[in-house]
C-alpha cells in the first residue's frame, strides 16, 4: 500500500512530524514502512505556461518553435513533442530549472535558434511512466484549461508529495485504505480522524424505478447496493484526483473509473461502475456462476467459469466477475451517459477462490479476500455518488436499490488489566489501558480493571483476548516491556546420545581431512536412479515426487546423497580444485509407495566422496592419490567411533567399479557401500578416479551402545605370533583374517595384516599375506601351550578353508 | 705400602684423564680395578701387615679404589656426552624445508552456526528436537493456526507432494509435534533446527531450500518479558555482549502478539551504515507469544499455560555474522568458500 502524505493530511493532522519520524513511529507500533519516497523533490522553477504560438522550426521538421507565456514574461522555447499546439497550458521548465536526474535547464541554441527552457512531459518531471495517462504517454502533459498561468507545477502535480510504502501483514487489511491508515496514525499521534463529506444532491428520479436487485445467496453476498447516476459526462478526472491515484500506483483513466478507484483507496471499499445502458435488462441478479459459463473481463481475457465464483448478471448473462473484475460487455466508455454504481459486500473466501482460480488479482479482490468493513459499504457508495455529481456532472437518482442482510455489529472482547500484565510481564495501569483504547478509537465499557471492548468493524482481525493484547502491547510500546527470565525450573539442557554421536562423527571426519557439505534434498528424476546404496535398493523404495516442481532439476527428493556429492566434486574440479574430500550427514527420503499417500521414511545417511591427491610432500617425492583403502579406512574409522566392527565384501553395485567396490555390513546386514565410481560415471561428471562411501548411519547409531563403565586396561602381557601364508592371488585377505580370528579362539584379541606380496620369488598366480595375531587374557598370563594350540588350530583351518600354505 | 697406594691413585687418575674413548677408559678400569689389578694385589698382600696397620691400609686401599672409580665414572659420563653430541650433530636436518601437510577438513558454515546456537540454548536448559521434512498439511499449517483458505498461506508458497503432504515450509511443525508429545501437562523448552523448503527461485537472497532454527517455551506464567530476556541473552552471546535488541510488531499466525526482533548493527555499532540500511538495526528473527488456538489444538489449556516461540533463518544469521553476500554459496559447496571458515 502506497500512502501519499499530502492525501493522508486530509484525514489526520500530521503537520508537526517529519515523514521520516512518522515512518519510524508507524513501523515501531504496527505496520512496517518499507520505503519513504519523495515524488520529485528536484523539480524547481517549472511553472504552468500558455502556448501563445507554435510554429515549425525553420531548420528542423520535427521541432516546434513556441512562444510560451508564463504570466510575467514570454519565453521562446523549442519543443519536439508531437502533441504540442497553440492554446495549451503546459509545464515549462525555465532557465535555471532543475529536473529529476540532475538535469539543469539552460539557454541553448537548437539548429541556429535560441531556446529559453523546456516543455516537460510527466516522465521528465519524475512521474513513473506506468502511471502516466495514456494520452500523455508519448508527449508533453497538458493541464486543464482553467489552470492558472505561472503556478508552480510541483504544487499542481503533487510533486512535493512524500509516499510511504507500507508492508502489510495479512491481518492488517484495515490499512489498505487511507482512512484505515489515518486511524492507525491517529492512534499513534493521539489525534482525531476527519471523515469525508458523504452527502449529495439527488434528482427527481427514483433508483427503484431504474433498476432492480436480486441476490440468490445471502451468505456469499450479504449486501448489494445499486446507485444510479444519470447524465454523466466522461472526461478526465480533476488533476488532484489523478495525482493521488498516481501516487497510490493506479493509472488514471477517466472521471467515472477514477472516482471508483479513488473511493476504493479512501475507504478500502471496492466499487464498480457499469454503463447503465449496457445493462439492458435494468436488472441485477447476483448468483453463483454456472460451470462452463463464459465472461470477457475488462482485461480483454475470455474466462471460462468454474462454478464456485460469484457473478453479477443482468438476469441472463454475467456482466462482472464479482469482487474481482468487471465484464467488457458493461464497461464504462467515452460515450457512457448513465452509470449504475455497485457498492457490495462479498464473502472473502469466495472472492479468494475466484481470484486464485483465474489467477486474477485486482485492487478490489485484494481487499475483498482479506475482509472489508461492513459499515463502510454504503458510505463509500454515497461518497462516490457525491463525487460523480461533482466531477462527472451526474444526476444521482434518489435512494439505493439494495439487498441487505449484512451483519454490521461490533464484536465484544473482554480484557482485564491483570491478565494483560501477566501475559506481557508489565505493570500497565487501568488508566493506561483506557487511554490506549481511546487512542485506538475503540469503544469500551470499564468496570475498574475489567474492560468490555467494542471492536470497530474496520478491525475485522480482532476477536480474541490476545488480539486485544497485541493492540495494547504495540501502542504501549514493546520497548516498555521489561527484560525478565522465565521463572520455571532452571537446568542445563543436554544433547541426546544420538545428537552427541552425530557431532562426534562429524568431528572425526573433519579430523580425517574431509570437508562437510550441505547439498539440496530436491534433485532430478535421473539422479534418484543412480548411485543408490545396495541397502536402500534392497528395500524396494520409490523416490518422493513433487506435485508441481519448479524445474526438472529439483523435482524429486533424493534416495542417495552420493550423486549430489559427486556433482559437488565435479563443480569444484571444474574450478581447478583437484584434491577434494567431502562428507555429508543428511537425510534421504524413502517411500514404499510409487504413488505416495503417506509420509516417506526419512533416514540419516553418512556419505563421502574423495578424489585427487590424498597426501603430498613434493620435496620428499611423496605423493599418494586417493584409493580404495583411503575411503575404506575412513569407513572403518566411522565404525570405530561407534564401537562397531564392519565386514567388507566384494560386490557388484550399479555405478561402481566392479573390482573396487565393497558392501559394508554389520551383523550380517548390509548397511552401505564403499568403492570407486565406475569410470563411465566418472567421465559423465568429468572426474578422475573418485572414491565414495555411503552408510545407513541412522541404523548404525541405533546399534551403538553407550559404554557403561571403564574398561580395565590389561595388566598381563600379550603374546604375538606372525603367520605368513601363500594363497591364490584371488583369495580375499579379509576372509582369511576372519578364519584366523574364529579358529584362534577367545584368546585372540586382534589379527592384523602386516604385509601383502605378489611378484618375484612367488609362484605365478599366488600371493603371500602376513598376519600378526595378538593373544591376551586380561586376567592372567598366557602359557606357551595354549598359544601353541591356538596357533596350530589356525594353521589347520587356513590350510583347509583357503588352500593356504605356510610361507617358508 | 701407603706410598705405593698413593702412587697408584695418582697414576690411575692420570691414565683416566688421558683416555679419549670409552674403550681405553674401560682398559684403565680393568687395569686398575680389575681382579688382577694392583689394588687387588695390595689388598691380597695385607696378610703380611701387622694387626695395627691392617685396618689403616685397608681403609686407604678402599679410598683409593673409590677415588679411581669416581674418576672413571666422571670421565665415562663426559665421553658419553661427547659421543652423543657427535651423534646428534650427524642427525641434524634442514628445518627450513616445508613440513608435511596435514589434510584439514572442517564443518559447513551452517553447521557451525547451528551448533553455536544449539549450545547457547542448551546452556539455557532447552532440548533439541527434530521432525520430518515431508510434513502433513495439518502439522505444517492447521495445527499452527493456519486453516485452509487463510490469507497468510500466501506468505509461503509451498512444494506439495500430495494434497495433504508437503515439504515443510518452516520448522514450526516440530513445535506442534512436541506439544502433542508432552501431553498438554508438561513444561516445554525446545529448539528445532532443520531444513525447510519454499517455492522460491534461487538467487542471491532466495533459496528453495534453507535452514531454520525455531524455539518454543511453554510453561505456567510465561510472559512476553521472558521472551525479551531470553532473546537479549541469546543475541548478546551470538553477536556480542554490547548488543541491544528491539521488537517491532509483526504477524505470524501461530503467535500473538507477534514481533520481529532487531539487533544493533555490529558493523556501525548502531550508528547507521549500508549493511543496516542506515537504521542501526538488523532484523535477526521473528517471535511471539504462542497463540491460544495453537496451545488448545496441541492439548494445552491456554488458561493455565502460556508460551513463546521464536524462529530464525540460519543462512541469514551466517550472512550477517560473516558477511556472506549470496545465499547460494551455502549450497554450491565451493571448497574455496567452505575452507574460508575453517582454521586449516
Ligand atoms: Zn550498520
Amino acid at each position: 500500500m502506497y500512502v501519499s502524505l499530502n492525501w493522508l493530511k486530509q484525514y489526520v493532522d500530521i503537520d508537526n512530524i517529519t515523514p521520516e519520524e512518522l515512518a519510524e513511529r508507524i513501523t515501531r507500533s504496527g505496520i512496517e514502512v518499507e520505503s519513504i519516497e519523495r515524488v520529485a523533490p528536484e523539480s524547481t522553477n517549472v511553472v504552468v505556461g500558455y502556448v501563445e504560438s507554435c510554429e515549425q522550426h525553420p531548420n528542423a521538421d520535427k521541432l516546434n518553435l513556441c512562444q510560451i507565456n508564463v504570466g510575467t514574461e514570454t519565453y521562446q522555447i523549442i519543443c519536439g513533442a508531437p502533441n504540442i499546439t497553440q492554446g495549451q497550458k503546459i509545464a515549462a521548465a525555465l532557465p535555471g530549472a532543475r529536473l529529476p536526474g540532475g538535469v539543469k535547464i539552460k539557454k541553448a541554441k537548437l539548429r541556429g535558434v535560441e531556446s529559453h527552457g523546456m516543455v516537460c512531459s510527466l516522465q521528465e518531471l519524475g512521474i513513473d511512466e506506468k502511471f502516466v495517462p495514456k494520452e500523455f504517454a508519448e508527449g508533453i502533459f497538458v493541464f486543464p484549461e482553467d489552470t492558472e498561468i505561472g503556478t508552480p507545477v510541483a504544487e499542481l502535480l503533487n510533486l512535493d508529495d512524500v509516499i510511504l510504502e507500507l508492508g502489510l501483514t495479512p491481518n492488517r487489511a484495515d490499512a489498505m485504505s487511507m482512512l484505515g491508515v489515518a486511524y492507525e496514525v491517529a492512534a499513534i499521534l493521539n489525534k482525531e480522524v476527519k471523515q469525508p463529506e458523504e452527502t449529495y444532491q439527488t434528482s427527481d428520479n427514483k433508483a427503484t424505478d431504474l433498476v432492480s436487485v436480486k441476490v440468490e445467496d445471502a451468505e456469499l453476498n450479504p449486501y448489494y447496493g445499486a446507485f444510479v447516476i444519470e447524465d454523466v459526462t466522461i472526461a478526465p478526472s480533476p488533476l488532484w484526483m489523478r495525482n493521488y491515484l498516481m501516487a497510490a500506483g493506479i493509472r488514471p483513466i477517466n472521471n467515472v473509473v477514477d472516482i471508483t478507484n479513488y473511493v476504493l483507496l479512501v475507504y478500502g471499499q471496492p466499487l464498480h461502475a457499469f454503463d447503465y445502458d449496457k445493462v439492458a435488462t435494468k436488472e441485477i441478479v447476483v448468483r453463483s456462476a454456472k460451470e462452463g459459463e463464459k465472461i470477457q473481463t475488462l482485461d480483454d481475457q475470455e474466462r471460462t467459469l468454474k462454478g464456485d465464483e460469484i457473478v453479477i448478471t443482468n438476469g441472463n448473462e454475467p456482466i462482472a466477475l464479482a469482487g474481482v473484475m468487471g465484464g467488457a460487455n458493461s464497461e464504462v466508455s467515452d460515450d457512457t451517459k448513465n452509470v449504475l454504481l455497485e457498492a457490495a459486500f462479498f464473502d472473502a473466501r469466495a472472492i479468494r477462490r475466484s481470484s486464485k482460480h483465474h489467477n486474477l488479482r485486482s485492487e478490489a479482490s485484494a481487499r475483498y479476500e482479506k475482509g472489508i468493513d461492513p459499515n463502510r459499504v454504503q458510505r463509500a457508495g454515497a461518497y462516490a455518488a457525491r463525487l460523480l455529481a461533482a466531477y462527472a456532472g451526474g444526476k444521482v437518482a434518489q435512494g439505493v436499490v439494495a439487498f441487505d442482510e449484512l451483519n454490521r455489529e461490533e464484536k465484544q472482547v473482554k480484557i482485564d488489566t491483570a491478565s494483560v500484565n501477566n501475559r506481557l510481564g508489565t505493570t500497565i495501569s487501568d488508566e493506561e489501558i483506557a487511554s490506549i483504547l481511546t487512542k485506538l478509537q475503540f469503544g469500551f465499557e470499564q468496570d475498574n480493571s475489567q474492560f468490555t471492548v467494542s471492536v470497530p468493524t474496520r478491525r475485522g482481525d480482532i476477536s480474541l483476548f490476545e488480539d486485544m493484547l497485541e493492540e495494547i502491547a504495540r501502542i504501549y510500546g514493546y520497548d516498555n516491556i521489561p527484560y525478565t527470565l522465565p521463572e520455571g525450573e532452571a537446568f542445563a539442557g543436554k544433547l541426546t546420545t544420538k545428537q552427541h554421536l552425530k557431532r562426534q562423527l562429524k568431528q572425526y571426519l573433519q579430523g580425517a581431512g574431509l570437508m562437510e557439505t550441505i547439498t539440496y534434498s530436491l534433485t532430478s528424476k535421473v539422479r534418484t536412479e543412480m548411485l543408490v546404496s545396495p541397502d536402500v535398493l534392497e528395500q524396494e523404495v520409490f523416490p518422493v515426487k513433487l506435485k508441481m516442481p519448479m524445474s526438472e532439476e529439483h523435482s524429486h527428493l533424493r534416495l542417495s546423497i552420493i550423486p549430489e556429492l559427486v556433482d559437488t566434486l565435479s563443480y569444484n574440479v571444474a574450478r581447478n580444485q583437484e584434491n577434494l574430500g567431502y562428507f555429508e550427514f543428511g537425510r534421504v527420503f524413502l517411500s514404499k509407495e510409487e504413488q505416495i499417500t503417506e509420509q516417506p521414511t526419512e533416514t540419516a545417511r553418512l556419505a563421502g566422496a574423495l578424489t585427487g591427491t590424498w597426501m603430498e610432500q613434493p620435496w620428499q617425492q611423496e605423493k599418494k592419490s586417493v584409493d580404495f583403502y583411503v575411503a575404506k579406512g575412513i569407513v572403518e574409522g566411522i565404525f570405530a567411533q561407534l564401537d562397531l566392527e564392519p565386514v567388507f565384501q566384494q560386490a557388484q553395485v550399479d555405478g561402481y567399479h566392479p573390482g573396487r567396490t565393497a558392501t559394508v555390513s554389520l551383523h550380517g546386514k548390509v548397511v552401505g557401500v564403499v568403492g570407486q565410481l565406475h569410470p563411465t560415471v566418472q567421465k559423465a561428471f568429468d572426474l578422475k578416479e573418485t572414491y565414495v562411501f555411503d552408510l545407513d548411519i541412522a541404523y548404525l547409531m541405533d546399534q551403538y551402545e553407550e559404554v557403561p563403565s571403564f574398561r580395565t586396561i590389561p595388566r598381563h602381557p600379550s603374546v604375538t605370533r606372525d603367520i605368513a601364508l601363500v594363497v591364490d592371488e584371488a583369495a580375499h585377505a579379509g576372509d582369511i583374517q576372519r578364519t584366523i580370528q574364529e579358529a584362534g579362539g577367545a584368546l585372540v584379541q586382534q589379527v592384523q595384516i602386516f604385509d601383502v606380496y605378489q611378484g618375484e620369488h612367488m609362484e605365478a598366480g599366488k600371493k603371500s599375506i602376513a598376519y600378526t595375531v595378538l593373544y591376551q587374557d586380561p586376567t592372567r598370563t598366557l602359557t606357551d601351550e595354549e598359544v601353541e594350540a591356538s596357533y596350530n588350530n589356525i594353521i589347520e583351518n587356513v590350510k583347509a578353508k583357503h588352500d593356504a600354505e605356510l610361507r617358508s | 705400602m701407603r706410598e705405593k697406594l698413593e702412587a697408584l691413585q695418582a697414576e690411575a687418575i692420570e691414565k683416566v684423564q688421558q683416555a679419549d674413548n670409552l674403550q681405553s677408559l674401560q682398559d684403565v678400569r680393568v687395569a686398575y680395578l680389575g681382579k688382577k689389578g694392583p689394588i687387588t694385589e695390595v689388598l691380597r698382600g695385607m696378610g703380611k701387615l701387622s694387626p695395627e696397620e691392617r685396618p689403616v691400609i685397608g681403609e686407604l686401599a678402599n679410598k683409593v679404589r673409590e677415588a679411581i672409580a669416581t674418576a672413571l665414572d666422571n670421565k665415562k659420563n663426559l665421553l658419553e656426552e661427547a659421543a652423543l653430541n657427535e651423534q646428534l650433530q650427524k642427525e641434524a636436518i634442514d628445518v627450513t624445508l616445508p613440513g608435511r601437510p596435514v589434510k584439514a577438513g572442517g564443518p559447513h558454515l551452517l553447521t557451525s552456526i547451528i551448533e553455536e546456537v544449539e549450545d547457547l540454548f542448551l546452556g539455557m536448559g532447552f532440548e533439541i528436537k527434530e521432525g520430518p521434512e515431508v510434513e502433513t498439511d495439518y502439522f505444517n499449517f492447521e495445527a499452527l493456526n493456519l486453516p485452509q483458505d487463510h490469507p497468510a498461506r500466501d506468505m509461503q508458497d509451498s512444494f506439495y507432494v500430495t494434497d495433504h503432504l508437503l515439504l515443510r515450509t518452516q520448522t514450526s511443525p516440530v513445535q506442534a509435534r512436541t506439544m502433542r508429545e508432552y501431553d498438554g501437562n508438561k513444561a516445554i523448552k525446545m529448539i528445532c533446527p532443520g531444513i525447510v523448503y519454499r517455492r522460491d527461485t534461487d538467487d542471491a537472497t532466495h533459496s528453495h531450500q534453507f535452514t531454520q532454527i525455531e524455539g518454543l517455551l511453554v510453561d505456567k506464567n510465561v510472559r512476553m518479558s521472558d521472551l525479551k530476556g531470553v532473546l537479549l541473552e541469546f543475541s548478546r552471546k551470538l553477536f556480542g555482549a554490547d548488543r541491544e535488541i528491539r521488537l517491532r510488531p509483526s504477524f505470524f499466525p501461530f503467535t500473538e502478539p507477534s514481533v520481529e526482533v532487531d539487533v544493533t548493527c555490529k558493523v556501525c555499532d548502531g550508528k547507521g551504515c549500508n549493511v543496516c540500511k542506515h537504521t542501526g538495526w538488523i532484523e535477526i528473527l521473528g517471535a511471539g507469544m504462542v497463540h491460544s488456538n495453537v496451545l488448545r489444538m496441541s492439548g494445552y489449556d491456554p488458561e493455565e499455560y502460556s508460551g513463546f516461540a521464536f524462529g530464525m533463518g540460519v543462512e541469514r544469521i551466517a550472512m550477517l555474522k560473516y558477511g556472506v553476500d549470496d545465499i547460494r554459496h551455502f549450497y554450491t559447496n565451493d571448497v574455496r568458500f567452505l575452507s574460508q571458515y575453517h582454521k586449516a
